[in-house]
């Protein structure tokens, strides 16, 4: 993608599908479009898939392909008259045990190699979480993390380009 | 001659002049709250709007050396900027990188040509190797796009504080660096296409409202006022209703298997493959705005049909008219107050519309401001949103003012 073939090739896959694709800006649109059987594939945030398929029982099942894995962060604004307390905040938020808790409410992995292990139950559904962690062995075999660097200078560029795509 | 003196021996012209302006005063104190809150919340924000779209100061905050310096540099004399002007650069990127500020400008840029973005970033991290001069060749080694004339040609074109870039975006065409004006290639142009689409759904909606809509407000006029008044709340039933629920209503009926697709399959009118696809495309955009903006056409109808006298029309058929024909020479005309109220209404609220056309509008069916609002909230360019946003705004009064010479604003009636 860094090429401009790359990019070609790219838009070049896409135009074969351009006539079956429905483009989502919201998260909640894909679940919501797989089980109308409006689309019968589709990506989003996988805590919203596992809702959908262990919560609202939903026949849709989940393939860990080539996840694109994404990180959070905690931010704490310059000249913050509490900074002391963020930081233990933080600290506290981001303990093993915390993240791991974390699981107990929706599928997003630890991000601590430490609390994989202790990842329990549902709080509600009483399920095992760990098999539907992306983080869990079976899951990422193959996975993708975004390229900040490269999206952060190429961004605009492409984002124009994709939208005069849309717009042909 | 002798002058009029009130009771209190002040002549009468004073007098009545005081008590005029006392009234006048009084009016004014009355609606100043009122214009106060439309100048805070209309006039400054669409003010500030304007500013936005020409808006360029960044650059010379950032950079204040080198955007005085590069002046004194012909963009087209085919050389690299002097020393001079290398070692006013050098200094004002330290000083943004202390302040965190070269991004900034290095997105600001990035509109312009890409890839300057990251040339700004990297720098900005490497800038501090620079210690002495010369600085030309210190900050060519440290990345070779300094040494590209096309680099130092942008920054010579948008060293000023105000800008025309944004609208030639917005327009899908370019002034280049050496001010050359170019349209942009086919398959690169995004928003004049968006503008005709928009327009062109718009238009086509206004015409199905008004095609739907008049004959129901014809009925609801000519009904006697008992059961015409029980029908309007079927009107205004939905007119009340919020907009997202009637668009949500939309997908459940028309989606591939929605009530419509669903209905037609097990009549066995379609196959199973062969469902409609009449959502998240420009169909289901007209088919949802159709009905949304109904009652905007059918309110100012009925209200100006309710008071053609019903004698009119029998005048004409007891003197001979057919009976189309005295429709169309005599009950037609004297809706066009109200055809011409609810069309503009239509067309300048369908032209604005946000919701319906994200929701279902898919590829085919988004509008122009569903591209403003990704520019506010999504990719953070303000200063093309805000021109984008002007050009409706242009486009919209246009409409008015041509809807103003062809029918006359006075002759609208909303009810």
């Amino acid at each position: 993608m860094s090429t401009d073939a790359g990019i070609k090739q790219a838009f070049a896959k896409l135009d074969t599908i351009k006539d079956q694709v429905i483009w989502w800006t919201a998260g909640a649109q894909t679940p919501q479009l797989l089980a109308d059987g409006e689309v019968v594939v589709g990506s989003t945030y996988n805590g919203r898939l596992f809702s959908m398929i262990a919560e609202d029982n939903q026949p849709v099942a989940m393939l860990w392909d080539w996840q694109v894995f994404d990180l959070d962060g905690w931010v704490i604004p310059k000249g913050s008259k509490n900074k002391h307390e963020v930081l233990k905040f933080v600290q506290f938020a981001t303990d093993t045990q915390r993240l791991a808790d974390q699981a107990k409410y929706i599928s997003y992995g630890p991000a601590r190699n430490s609390s994989a292990p202790l990842v329990g139950k549902h709080a509600t559904l009483g399920i095992e979480m760990a098999p539907h962690m992306p983080t869990d062995p079976n899951n990422s075999k193959n996975t993708l993390l975004q390229n900040y660097n490269w999206w952060a200078d190429n961004r605009d560029d492409l984002d124009t380009k994709f939208n005069a795509w849309l717009a042909q | 001659m002798e002058q009029l003196l009130t009771a209190d021996g002040i002549p009468l012209k004073v007098s009545l002049k005081k008590a005029y302006r006392r009234e006048k005063l009084s009016a004014f104190l009355l609606v100043a709250p009122l214009l106060l809150f439309i100048v805070v919340t209309f006039l400054i924000p669409i003010v500030d709007m304007l500013m936005l779209s020409v808006d360029n100061s960044i650059v010379p905050e950032i950079l204040p050396r080198t955007t005085k310096n590069i002046q004194t540099w012909d963009p087209h004399s085919g050389e690299l900027p002097g020393e001079e002007i290398f070692e006013a650069f050098v200094k004002d990127l330290k000083e943004a990188k202390k302040n965190r500020t070269h991004t900034r400008v290095g997105q600001r840029l990035n509109y312009e040509s890409s890839g300057l973005s990251s040339l700004f970033r990297s720098s900005g991290r490497k800038i501090k190797r620079i210690r002495r001069a010369p600085f030309k060749a210190a900050l060519i080694k440290i990345d070779k796009r300094w040494g590209e004339l096309k680099t130092w040609q942008i920054l010579h074109q948008f060293s000023t504080s105000y800008t025309p870039a944004y609208y030639f975006a917005a327009t899908d065409t370019k002034l280049k660096s050496s001010g050359e004006f170019v349209i942009l290639p086919d398959e690169e142009r995004i928003y004049s296409k968006l503008f005709l689409r928009t327009m062109l759904m718009s238009a086509l909606i206004t015409g199905l409202t008004l095609l739907i809509g008049f004959p129901v407000a014809y009925l609801l006029a000519i009904l006697p006022t008992k059961i015409g008044n029980l029908l309007i709340i079927l009107v205004l039933l939905p007119f009340w209703t919020s907009l997202l629920v009637r668009t949500c209503s939309w997908i459940a009926l028309l989606q591939q298997h929605g009530v419509i697709n669903d209905t037609l399959v097990s009549l066995g009118l379609l196959g199973e493959d062969e469902r409609i696809a009449m959502i998240h495309n420009a169909t289901g955009t007209v088919i949802a705005m159709t009905h949304i903006l109904l009652p905007f056409m059918i309110l100012p109808l009925y209200s100006v049909m309710k008071t053609i006298p019903k004698s009119f029309v029998r005048a004409a058929v007891s003197l001979g008219a057919h009976p189309w024909e005295a429709f169309w020479k005599v009950y037609f005309p004297n809706t066009v107050a109200g055809i011409g109220a609810g069309s503009i209404l239509v067309f300048i609220l369908s032209i604005g519309y946000y919701i319906t056309p994200e929701l279902v509008g898919g590829n085919t069916g988004t509008f122009i401001s569903n591209r403003i609002a990704y520019s506010i909230s999504i990719s953070l360019n303000w200063g093309l949103a805000a021109a984008l946003g002007v050009i409706l705004l242009g486009i919209v009064i246009a409409f008015y003012i041509l809807y103003d010479r062809i029918v006359g604003i006075d002759k609208m009636r909303l009810g």
